[in-house]
């Protein structure tokens, strides 16, 4: 089965870094430019698992945190927030959110895919 | 990371978008009531910048735009007032992250000597001490002895594991992959159905890893979940077993089990169902990057110009065809070719819009070139800019860069005046220079004014007169003096300051507008400023044209310097000196030129009573009339390079290639007419010397 991937970020580089990495490792990807555009794509891409950015254009990471966790039918589906501060401040800010976990850039490909698998289980 | 270029290409792309709207940010919050979001995204801009600079390696950008950005992040959280001090080093940062960033892109060494005085400055701003990149390394609170032989890892997670999407499932999977695992799943606080909720997780499980694991690996599978686990990790002795360490409540049971019971009900769903939901039409959809625009090569765009310009060659042949076989006056042929014209110039049409970008772009860039003039002169200016939507050819955005520079350099240079003369003469302190653009009939004109002390002519005068650029005492009108200015050698490098100079004058100036099919004229008033006009063509490729016969010749002449064309009765003509004529035409003497001898194609004037006259009028509003045997046509030519294809000829701008497969000569008026001003008697001497 292959597992979707939802990949939100307002950098076009950053999106395409994501993208090229997750298919390269089998997942079908959906990208979205921001918060609105992400939770907007959710019932389309119905994914297994969401990976975005904090800081984007009209919905924010943390945003879109909130709007999956109340959203019903995908409340439940892994977020994994894209970020460049490894700081224990914005840690605790996703974990409060309701994120699953971090990914600090810059990342190695594998790097993104290890927590990927983990957070899968896969 | 090893990252291809195409990626890098797309990363220095996107930075140029970014720091646009850094730039555009910061100037809106400078107006007084700014939007709140301008705040928020002007910081993105730099945080975005860091984030694919880090993607890249490139520490020096990095570094700068994570001070940028925390700077950035005090001012929208209200602790830095953005007042002019800190705007103005704000500006400077965005400047400096442009440079770094351009820099980055060549792969040239950054500037570290700006960059360290700005991240001075920025300390200095926000008061902080240097905490480096204030990027804390992962803290790792779990540290247990190196175990000997293994790892028991007790993870009871609570209750609200679920909440955070973590699935205690794949952290179990992620502990089996590290090495052999046996895993014990204790259920003893599972409530009583009547208590129990899907979403709350109250099993506890017990993995003893074997293996010689780092206890920081394990912390890395228990990164995400530190805070809403109890996590204990213990070495396995050699001689004690998994559930020698359990709690006597603790019950083993096969994963698999555990693994059935314990993930959440929806998320189960949602990974053990196959893609039901979405078809794969509306996941190519959304896959697909949204928005409604392609990049496509420069090249291949070249290249369908270059077709359109072929088949606007080939329409005009086919014309000629069907007009020497005689068929031009059978009606549908004559619709038929209407028709393909039609297409022709719709084509070309759609094809110069695809080519077309806003002035914009240039534009932006020369806030900052306004910024460093004001500051090198040490008078205070503004930009303000006007048109930046409006579309010119590509090509000309980027050789517009350049004049413009230098123009904007010399209006705040040479136009604005210090701040004590302005407030003596009653004018705000802060001196406006303004650059604007609009379409105006079929050209686009570009305009730099400001509102200093306008040119003063007796300066200007003198120093022509003490280059030997004119004799001592010529007569010349306001309008002729400022033409001075564009004369190679008006600015040398004792007289031009350190900004606006650099070895270039305004001649420089006026000879890339030229270059681009354009001209460029000005009009100054004492105490009130002057004004720079440039009037470009929309595109290089085609041009209207007058088809005029001249001898044996077709020639094109520029649509846009014909003013009128004449047939004057002998009463108009006049004679002036030995060889001067000139026609009156509605009050004005008009100095008459013969192509014909110009161009070496007959070595008598023609007489007047043959041929037309078109007056023509040039760049510096000198007109002409020239002598022409006769008017062919008047059509769209397609222009190909003299220069590429042959060499220079001098009264020549370009060639064409008309519908009979000859080569035209396209004519630059602005040469004729200033290379035979001395002909005519009607005109200063020295400006020959310009052509």
């Amino acid at each position: 089965m292959t597992v979707r991937i939802l990949a939100i970020d307002d950098s076009p580089t950053m999106r395409s870094l994501v993208a090229r990495a997750l298919r390269g490792a089998g997942f079908e990807v959906f990208l979205a430019s921001d918060g609105v555009e992400g939770i907007g794509t959710l019932a389309d891409a119905d994914p297994h698992l969401i990976i975005t950015d904090v800081n984007m254009p009209r919905l924010d990471g943390f945003g879109v945190i909130e709007a999956v966790r109340t959203s019903g039918s995908h409340s439940g589906v892994p977020i994994l927030v894209l970020t460049t501060e490894r700081g224990d401040d914005l840690k605790a800010r996703a974990r409060r959110a309701g994120a699953t976990g971090w990914i600090v850039k810059p990342f190695e490909d594998d790097q993104l895919i290890a927590v990927v698998d983990r957070v899968l289980g896969r | 990371m090893a990252v291809p270029d195409d990626f890098r290409e797309m990363f220095f792309v996107e930075c140029g978008e970014l720091l646009e709207s850094l730039a555009n940010g910061l100037r809106e919050m400078e107006e007084p009531g700014y939007d709140k979001e301008t705040v928020h995204a002007v910081f993105r801009a730099a945080h975005s910048i860091k984030g694919g600079a880090a993607a890249f390696a490139l520490t020096a950008l990095v570094t700068f735009a994570h001070r940028f950005e925390t700077a950035l992040d005090q001012i929208r959280s209200d602790r830095l007032l953005p007042d002019a001090r800190v705007m103005a080093v704000m500006h400077r940062c965005s400047d400096c992250l442009a440079d770094l960033v351009g820099a980055a892109r060549q792969e040239d060494e950054p500037n570290t000597a700006q960059m360290t005085a700005l991240l001075d400055e920025l300390d200095r701003l926000s008061g902080e001490d240097k905490t480096g990149f204030g990027f804390v390394p992962l803290a790792l609170d779990l540290s247990p002895p190196v175990p000997a032989s293994g790892l028991v890892i007790r993870f009871a997670p609570q209750p609200d594991l679920y909440l955070s999407g973590n699935d205690p499932l794949a952290l179990i999977h992620a502990l089996r992959r590290l090495g052999p695992a046996e895993v014990a799943l204790d259920a003893s606080a599972v409530p009583l159905l009547e208590d129990w909720t899907a979403d709350e997780c109250h099993l506890r499980w017990t993995v003893t890893l074997t293996g010689n694991i780092a206890p920081e690996v394990i912390a890395t599978v228990f990164e995400f979940v530190e805070d809403c686990c109890e996590i204990g990790i213990s070495p396995l002795s050699a001689d004690s077993l998994p559930a020698a360490e359990e709690p006597a409540s603790f019950t083993p049971v096969p994963i698999l089990l555990a693994v059935e019971s314990a993930g959440d009900p929806a998320d189960e769903t949602a990974i053990a169902e196959p893609a039901s939901g979405p078809g794969p039409q509306a996941a190519r959809a959304v896959a697909a990057e949204a928005g409604a625009t392609i990049r496509v090569n420069l090249d291949r765009v070249d290249r369908l110009m270059n077709m359109i310009g072929e088949l606007v060659i080939k329409e005009a042949m086919l014309s000629q065809v069907i007009d020497t076989v005689g068929l031009s006056d059978n009606l549908d042929v004559a619709a038929g070719l209407d028709g393909i014209r039609q297409l022709a110039d719709e084509i070309q049409d759609s094809v110069m819009a695809i080519r077309a970008q806003p002035l914009k772009l240039v534009f932006q860039r020369m806030h900052r070139i306004l910024r460093e003039a004001s500051e090198a002169t040490a008078k205070p200016a503004r930009l303000i800019t006007l048109g930046e939507q409006t579309e010119v050819d590509k090509t000309m955005i980027e050789r517009l860069v350049d004049p413009l520079t230098h123009m904007i350099r010399n209006s705040v240079d040479h136009g604005l005046e210090d701040e004590v003369t302005r407030q003596r003469r009653g004018k705000p302190a802060q001196g406006t220079v303004t650059l604007s653009a609009a379409h105006r009939s079929g050209r686009v004109q570009i305009e730099v004014s400001d509102d200093g002390g306008g040119i003063d002519r007796g300066r200007v005068r003198e120093i022509a007169e003490s280059r030997g650029l004119i004799a001592p005492g010529t007569v010349l009108t306001p309008t002729e003096i400022d033409q001075l200015l564009f004369l190679p050698g008006f600015s040398s490098k004792q007289e031009v300051s350190a900004i606006s100079g650099r070895g270039v004058g305004l001649d420089v100036v006026r000879r890339e507008i030229m270059a681009l099919g354009g001209r460029i004229m000005i009009h100054s008033v004492e105490g009130q400023g002057s004004t720079f006009s440039i009037a470009l063509p929309l595109t290089l490729a085609v041009l209207e044209g007058m088809l005029i016969q001249l001898c044996d010749q077709t020639m094109v002449l520029p649509i846009t310097s014909v003013q009128e064309t004449l047939r004057p009765a002998p009463s108009a003509l006049h004679g002036i000196g030995q060889a001067g004529r000139v026609v009156a035409n509605r009050g004005d003497l008009i100095p008459i030129i013969d192509l014909g001898c110009i161009f070496g194609l007959r070595d008598q004037r023609a007489s007047l009573d043959d041929g037309v006259l078109i007056v023509v009028e040039t760049d510096s509003q000198r007109r002409a009339a020239l002598h022409v045997d006769g008017i062919v046509d008047q059509r769209q030519v397609v222009i190909k390079s003299l220069e590429e294809n042959y060499g220079r000829v001098a009264g020549v701008s370009a060639a064409t290639i008309l519908g009979d497969g000859k080569i035209a000569l396209i004519i630059d008026p602005e040469e004729i007419v200033l290379s035979c001003a001395g002909d005519a008697g009607l005109v200063p001497r020295v400006l020959s010397a310009n052509g």
